[in-house]
């Protein structure tokens, strides 16, 4: 990971413009002091990947809950410099959650803000790895992506066969993914500032984002990710989405405050 | 001397003087790495220079930043980006109150309490005293580290012009509202940023505007090529380009954009750009072309209604505002912890760390070309880590101590500027930068 980032030419230099954020919040009946919660969607997936479960969950269990949409046509800066202008703006230091490529996203905001703790769910940190996945589980709706056509992503990718099919349909519809060529790599991602507590979380069953890759960004913030066999990729939107959003929530609860 | 003694000892913890910018990121830093830290705040509430409710406060009702927006934010706590490129003074209290509420600082912060005297103990550490203001009872207190963020912005510089003046004299530090300008015929004294903005409120509201500088400026503009200056500047300074190369830039941007200004009578410029504290406003030049500010040289007396100014021109000012700057001060400490020398300059190590006392640091003592903001809040993540350093691996910290003895002055400080008393804590954002970075790094536990 990289260490200090003090010099910042390209933000001194040439900043990232302001867009319109939608960011949909839904607060706890009574403020019991929980920290507020960021989630941040990843490829295609909109607010409503988070709004439809975790959201309201993580509300109805006292956190100020937060989702961010993606800015349309947004590069990685730019979706980074999203989330910490989000986060910043909160009354207090925010929980970042980021889902896939959201929690690349989250990876990089955590070296820009000092989160109260983050989570990335089922991270696609590395391009190249899930590349490699969506062609075994998806080639062709993957395949023309990679000669300049839409990418379109699959049920059997996202989803277990616990969703009904008509339910996964429906998220499937809403889905845009627009894959950006600076995703492929295999980023460093700098050290989180603050020090935050930061879980990794998947499934060894993601048709993504493999065990191994699981492992290797659990590794990078020094620890073993927190597994849901069974479940697929969109931990979020599966018929047994309250079980991750749980551990998670349980988990933060035990990060003792300062 | 205490009428109350009640020698508590915060043991471990790190005592922080003053709740400005510069106070409030020692705060966080220093709790984001496990310290305790007690934050005392003779004001009443968070802002320091910004919070223009404070009697000490420099600040004025038109006053907007002169670095841009991305140049002065801290670098983990963005402000928003809503804001203008150079937001007004009220947003900048906003946004450190904010950084105060969302880092929870509060808690840590006893306000309405100056620190009056400090003095290092056998052990290495410090007792505190503390008085609340208002004259109430002090209290001493013992810390193992004192952090220094009183600000340097708040002792008005008044100059001493001799002679009896009838007309009202006043520092730029009690100048608030322009209403007091209106309809008067006022002299400005002094070409720092204060002193130029003040012109430019003046040159709205006055009868008649005079502005007394002792020597000619590089005025620059708040905006190059549609960017805030201060971004296309870095721009330069991003490739290395050597100083000279950038000053022949400068000044050419400065003749392609606020132009000659010596045809309205202001002095040229007596050393080259980079050399003085960057004077930024785009209204002054404006306001000279249309013959609302005339410029003038030094004032050399008061004499009944009038003021003698250099080559001997009289003129007959009803207020004079001298905007002189404002010197440092430190009362509560010996001037020998800061290695003060007889003009009153402490002598620090990359301005911050006391050059015999490893567990006093000073935030915030510096005069960049950009923001202050960043800057206090690297120094205070070095002075964390140092002080983590100390205790965790104290031969490590002997190491850096050593090797940082040695770093040469030139890398950190301005190394050529214009001889003048304000001068001697002028850094070059960058440089400056790039040094506390390479502290850092050798502050990073060892693989
Ligand atoms: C008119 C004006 C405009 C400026 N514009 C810019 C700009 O555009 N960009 C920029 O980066 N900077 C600007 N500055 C510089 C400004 O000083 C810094 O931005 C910033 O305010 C420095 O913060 P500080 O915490 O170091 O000092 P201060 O803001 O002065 O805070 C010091 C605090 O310490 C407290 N204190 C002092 N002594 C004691 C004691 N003994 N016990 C307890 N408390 C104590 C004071 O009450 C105060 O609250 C400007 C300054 C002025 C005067
Ligand atoms: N809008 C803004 O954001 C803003 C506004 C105001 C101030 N500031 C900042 O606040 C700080 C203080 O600025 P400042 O303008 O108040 O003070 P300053 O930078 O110290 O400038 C003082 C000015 O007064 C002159 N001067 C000093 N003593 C004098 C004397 N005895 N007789 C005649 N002239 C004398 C100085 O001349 P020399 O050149 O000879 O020293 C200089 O021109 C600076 O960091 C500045 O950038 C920012």
């Amino acid at each position: 990971m990289t260490a200090f980032d003090l010099m910042r030419f390209e933000d001194w230099t040439d900043p990232v413009r302001s867009a319109e954020r939608e960011v949909a919040s839904l607060l706890p009946d009574a403020d019991e002091g929980r920290p507020p919660v960021l989630f941040v969607p990843g490829l295609g997936h909109g607010a409503w990947a988070f709004a439809e479960h975790w959201l309201p969950h993580a509300a109805g269990r006292g956190f100020p809950a937060h989702v961010l949409g993606p800015r349309p046509g947004g590069d990685l800066r730019a979706l980074v410099h999203d989330v910490v202008q989000t986060a910043a703006a909160l009354p207090r230091q925010a929980v970042l959650v980021g889902h896939g490529v959201g929690a690349l996203v989250v990876a990089r905001a955590l070296g820009r803000y000092p989160a109260r703790a983050a989570v990335l769910v089922a991270p696609v940190l590395d391009g190249w790895s899930a590349l490699g996945s969506a062609l075994r589980a998806n080639p062709g709706g993957t395949l023309p992506a990679l000669v300049g056509g839409r990418l379109k992503l699959s049920a059997r990718q996202l989803f277990g066969a616990g969703l009904p099919a008509e339910q996964a349909g429906e998220y499937l519809a809403r889905m845009d993914p627009r894959p950006r060529r600076e995703l492929l790599g295999r980023a460093v991602p700098p050290r989180p500032v603050g020090t935050p507590p930061v879980l990794v979380a998947g499934s060894p069953d993601d048709r993504v984002v493999s065990r191994k890759a699981l492992d290797r960004a659990a590794a990078a913030y020094g620890g073993d990710p927190l597994l849901f066999p069974g479940m697929a990729h969109d931990l979020m939107l599966e018929s047994s989405w309250a079980e991750p959003i749980d551990a998670i929530l349980d988990w933060l609860g035990k990060q003792g405050g300062r | 001397m205490h009428d109350s003694p009640d020698l508590g000892d915060r043991r471990d913890a790190v005592c922080v003087v003053g709740a400005g910018a510069s106070g409030l990121t020692a705060v966080k830093n220093l709790l984001e790495l496990g310290f305790q830290v007690d934050c005392y705040e003779r004001e009443t509430a968070v802002g320091g220079a910004w919070n223009w409710r404070h009697d000490r406060s420099p600040v004025y009702a038109g006053a907007h930043l002169i670095s841009s927006r991305q140049h002065t934010e801290f670098p983990d706590f963005p402000m928003p980006d809503t804001w203008p490129d150079y937001p007004h003074h009220s947003q900048v209290l906003t946004y450190l109150e904010r950084y105060a509420k969302h880092f929870g600082l509060g808690e840590h912060v006893w306000f309405g309490m100056e620190v009056v005297s400090a003095v290092p103990t056998a052990d290495g550490g410090w007792e505190v005293t503390t008085q609340s203001t208002g004259g109430g009872s002090s209290r001493t207190q013992r810390y193992a580290a004192l952090i220094v963020a009183n600000g340097h912005n708040w002792d008005p510089r008044k100059p001493d012009i001799p002679g009896e003046f009838r007309g009202r004299v006043m520092h730029a530090n009690a100048y608030k509202d322009p209403a007091v300008l209106r309809g008067r015929k006022v002299l400005v004294v002094g070409g720092g940023n204060t002193g130029c903005d003040i012109a430019v409120e003046a040159a709205q509201q006055a009868t008649r505007v005079w502005h007394s500088t002792r020597r000619g400026y590089w005025y620059a503009p708040k905006y190059v090529l549609g960017r805030p200056a201060d971004q296309v500047n870095d721009a330069l300074l991003k490739w290395r380009l050597p100083l000279r190369l950038r000053q022949w830039l400068y000044r050419r941007t400065v003749r392609l954009t606020t132009g000659d200004l010596t045809r309205f009578g202001l002095p040229a410029p007596d050393h080259q750009p980079y050399e003085s504290h960057p004077v930024v406003n785009s209204q002054l030049p404006y306001y000279l072309g249309h013959g609302k500010i005339t410029p003038v040289p030094d004032v050399t007396a008061f004499d009944g209604a009038a003021v003698e100014l250099a080559g001997g021109e009289r003129i007959e000012p009803d207020l004079v505002i001298t905007a002189t700057g404002y010197r440092p001060r430190f009362e509560f400490l010996a001037p020998e912890l800061l290695d003060v020398n007889e003009h009153g300059r402490p002598d620090l190590h990359l301005h911050t760390f006391a050059r015999k006392n490893p567990t006093l640091a000073v935030i915030g003592l510096v005069q960049p070309d950009a923001g202050v903001f960043p800057l206090a809040h690297w120094q205070s993540v070095a002075v964390a880590q140092w002080l983590r350093l100390r205790r965790t691996d104290p031969a490590r910290a002997a190491v850096v101590q050593q090797k940082e003895s040695v770093r040469p002055l030139a890398s950190w400080s301005r190394r050529q500027v214009v001889p003048s008393e304000r001068h001697w804590f002028e850094v070059d954002h960058i440089d400056y930068l790039r040094s506390l970075e390479s502290l850092l790094n050798q502050m990073e536990p060892s693989k």
